[in-house]
């Protein structure tokens, strides 16, 4: 069954097409991945998808409901969370209250002036976040500031922030962009250790055809803001229009 | 202890003590040495130490935990103080109703003021604000005048309803007071050259502040003040991460109006008068400059910027040429007159270049304010622990923020 469905999703910006005619459906529980050249619209697509952009024209349905026309935090509270290509933290606090934010937020909802009891004193939500912490190897740090990880910690810690929330869709922008190789193979271990345990359904925006086909289910293929090929990612290997496309170049 | 963490706790303590021992404290030396000028324990000064103390809190709830920079909160403190004297012409000088409508008033108004500002962030929201106070100023002084007295501003009168209160005795205007206890009411004890001057205005507004000291704390350390703080640090991972930070900012802001109506209402209080200059934008300016140079974001550095700058302005503008010559009677003639020339640029009317100049300081070496000068004190060359102060955040593993 499709958690996310994407139909005939168009954006247009001044006189590029950015997105054309889009259509995309992901599976409960699978990684589903977006390739494509540079500007070929993924982040494009991606934006649609949390309310930073609204399609020209086109549906996006989450889990039965339209993602279109509402705020980015109904679309995180509906269930969506997202991993930026850049690490969204919040970064002069610690590492424990960045994962403990986004707890309160799945308990609290949106908002609540919840100014009473201590935040020390909130055992449920400190307990989760630091249940997070551990499983995602950032435990022993929890008392850092955000800002002064790595590259490589500040995205774990996002996803923490994220995999707090027990998301049914979690979006990937590049999650391994900028990283060594060694990190790299760090990031798909988590995101394969955490797609065994957890089982959420996972969109991967990614350039590195090495973390495509070792986490992948299925593969979408976008071009000049059209999906040219959606298929395994062992099909997609051999696609004639896709190597054409953007694998002739880059494929290992 | 009462909801606090330990050095929570401790903190609340010392304030505690010094505002309660303040009257002893404000005045370390006889009324006969040439000093006693410097003497801050008086009733008058006490109090406004008190009350900006609370107006300054409130302020660093929003600018210090949201990062939001009102330049208009004069306009609530003003708002405050009209409805608290109107309560005091209407109903009764008995001070809780005033104080309490001020409160109201004040929350009810930015709340509006608010709603509208907030729409815009960074520099557009404090234009906005301060476009907002400086429309209330004007619409005090103007329009509103049977509402506001206009230029004369409001004081009770003899013929004023105050429906709850006897018949004035007398024709005396009466005296604002809690439950028969006169605000202005002072006992004096003297011990040797000493005398130490017990204000009974003084300590009612001490444990209003200590109240609103003790509130701000809570605020602080809750799951609320934390999404303050999450809201100056990444507002759009905040959005993206399911929470609404419009109204976290709006609550914030509706809090410091709140507070800043409270501090207004006692200034009624202490001093039955209220004229629109209180809204003009350097009394706005003048709570970022105590919040600033006590410390953004921490728990006591307002408290004691507004002391600080309170002190300066009332201690500082009393020193003139005629005082600082007979400092310097004992220089030769020419060099005497060049020191007071010099001099006599910063105290006086010149205060506020003493202040400036302080200001400018703090700002450059201590961006943390007094409370990172104060720790830097204490804790020798801690660089990371100053770090983690500035950035107002509470590792459990350092001292919190104080």
């Amino acid at each position: 069954m499709a958690i996310l469905q994407v139909r005939n999703v168009s954006k247009r910006f001044g006189g590029l097409q950015a997105l054309n005619d889009v259509n995309l459906s992901v599976k409960e529980g699978t990684v589903h991945a977006i390739i494509g050249p540079n500007g070929a619209g993924k982040s494009t697509l991606l934006n649609c998808f949390v309310g930073r952009l609204d399609p020209d024209t086109g549906t996006v349905m989450f889990d039965g409901k339209s993602l279109l026309g509402i705020k980015p935090h109904e679309i995180n509270q509906a269930g969506v969370s997202r991993v930026f290509q850049t690490p969204e933290i919040f970064g002069d606090l610690s590492l424990l209250e960045n994962v403990m934010i986004p707890s309160f937020a799945r308990r609290d909802g949106d908002f609540k002036v919840n100014w009473w009891p201590r935040t020390d004193n909130e055992r449920d939500v400190k307990e989760h976040a630091e249940a997070v912490l551990q499983e995602i190897g950032l435990y022993e740090k929890r008392h850092e500031l955000a800002d002064s990880m790595s590259r490589g910690d500040k995205r774990r810690l996002e996803m923490a922030m994220c995999l707090s929330q027990d998301p049914k869709l979690l979006l990937l922008d590049e999650p391994t962009a900028g990283m060594s190789r060694a990190d790299t193979n760090a990031t798909i271990d988590l995101l394969k250790r955490l797609g065994e345990t957890r089982g959420i359904t996972k969109v991967v925006i990614e350039h590195d055809m090495h973390v495509v086909f070792s986490l992948a289910d299925y593969v979408s293929v976008l071009a000049q803001g059209t999906v040219i090929a959606e298929n395994t990612p062992e099909a997609i290997k051999g696609d004639q229009r896709v190597k054409e496309a953007y694998l002739g170049t880059e494929a290992e | 202890m009462f909801g606090l963490k330990g050095s929570d706790f401790a903190l609340f303590l010392v304030v505690a003590v010094l505002t309660l021992a303040a009257p002893f404290i404000l005045n370390p030396f006889p009324e006969t040495s040439s000093l006693a000028q410097f003497n801050g324990g008086y009733p008058d000064l006490m109090q406004r130490f008190v009350i900006f103390g609370i107006f300054a809190i409130g302020f660093n709830i929003l600018f210090g935990l949201t990062g939001y920079l009102s330049f208009g909160h004069a306009a609530f403190l003003g708002v405050g103080s009209y409805a608290a004297i109107w309560m005091m012409k209407l109903l009764t000088m008995n001070v809780i109703p005033a104080i309490i409508m001020s409160v109201i008033i004040a929350g009810l108004f930015s709340l509006v003021v608010g709603w509208i500002s907030l729409r815009r962030s960074g520099i557009y929201f404090s234009i906005l604000t301060l476009a907002f106070a400086q429309m209330s100023y004007a619409l005090a002084y103007s329009v509103l005048t049977p509402i506001t007295g206009g230029e004369t501003g409001l004081q009770p009168k003899l013929n004023d309803p105050r429906i709850l209160d006897a018949a004035p005795e007398g024709g005396r205007i009466p005296q604002a007071n809690l439950f028969g206890l006169d605000m202005g009411e002072s006992r004096v004890w003297n011990v040797g050259d000493w005398a130490f001057t017990f204000n009974a205005g003084y300590y009612v507004a001490a444990v209003v502040m200590l109240v609103a000291f003790y509130l701000s704390i809570r605020i602080f350390r809750s799951p609320f003040g934390m999404m303050l703080r999450a809201v100056k640090s990444n507002q759009q991972r905040m959005n993206y991460t399911g929470l609404n930070s419009k109204p976290y900012t709006l609550a914030a802001f509706v809090i410091s109006g709140m507070y800043a109506g409270l501090a207004g209402g006692l200034l009624v209080a202490m001093d039955t008068q209220v004229g629109p200059e209180r809204m003009f934008w350097t009394a706005s300016g003048e709570v970022v400059l105590m919040t600033i140079l006590g410390g953004v974001g921490t728990l006591i550095g307002p408290v004691l910027g507004a002391g600080f700058i309170k002190y300066m302005e009332n201690i500082l503008s009393k020193i003139n040429t005629t005082v600082l010559e007979g400092w310097f009677a004992f220089l030769p003639d020419g060099a005497a007159d060049a020191v007071v020339a010099v001099l006599g640029l910063f105290v006086g009317k010149g205060w506020h270049l003493t202040l400036g100049l302080i200001f400018m300081i703090v700002v450059i070496f201590l961006p943390g304010g007094l409370v990172e000068g104060g720790r830097r004190m204490f804790r020798g060359r801690d660089r990371t622990a100053t770090r983690k102060v500035k950035s107002g955040q509470t590792p459990p593993t350092s001292k919190p923020a104080e």
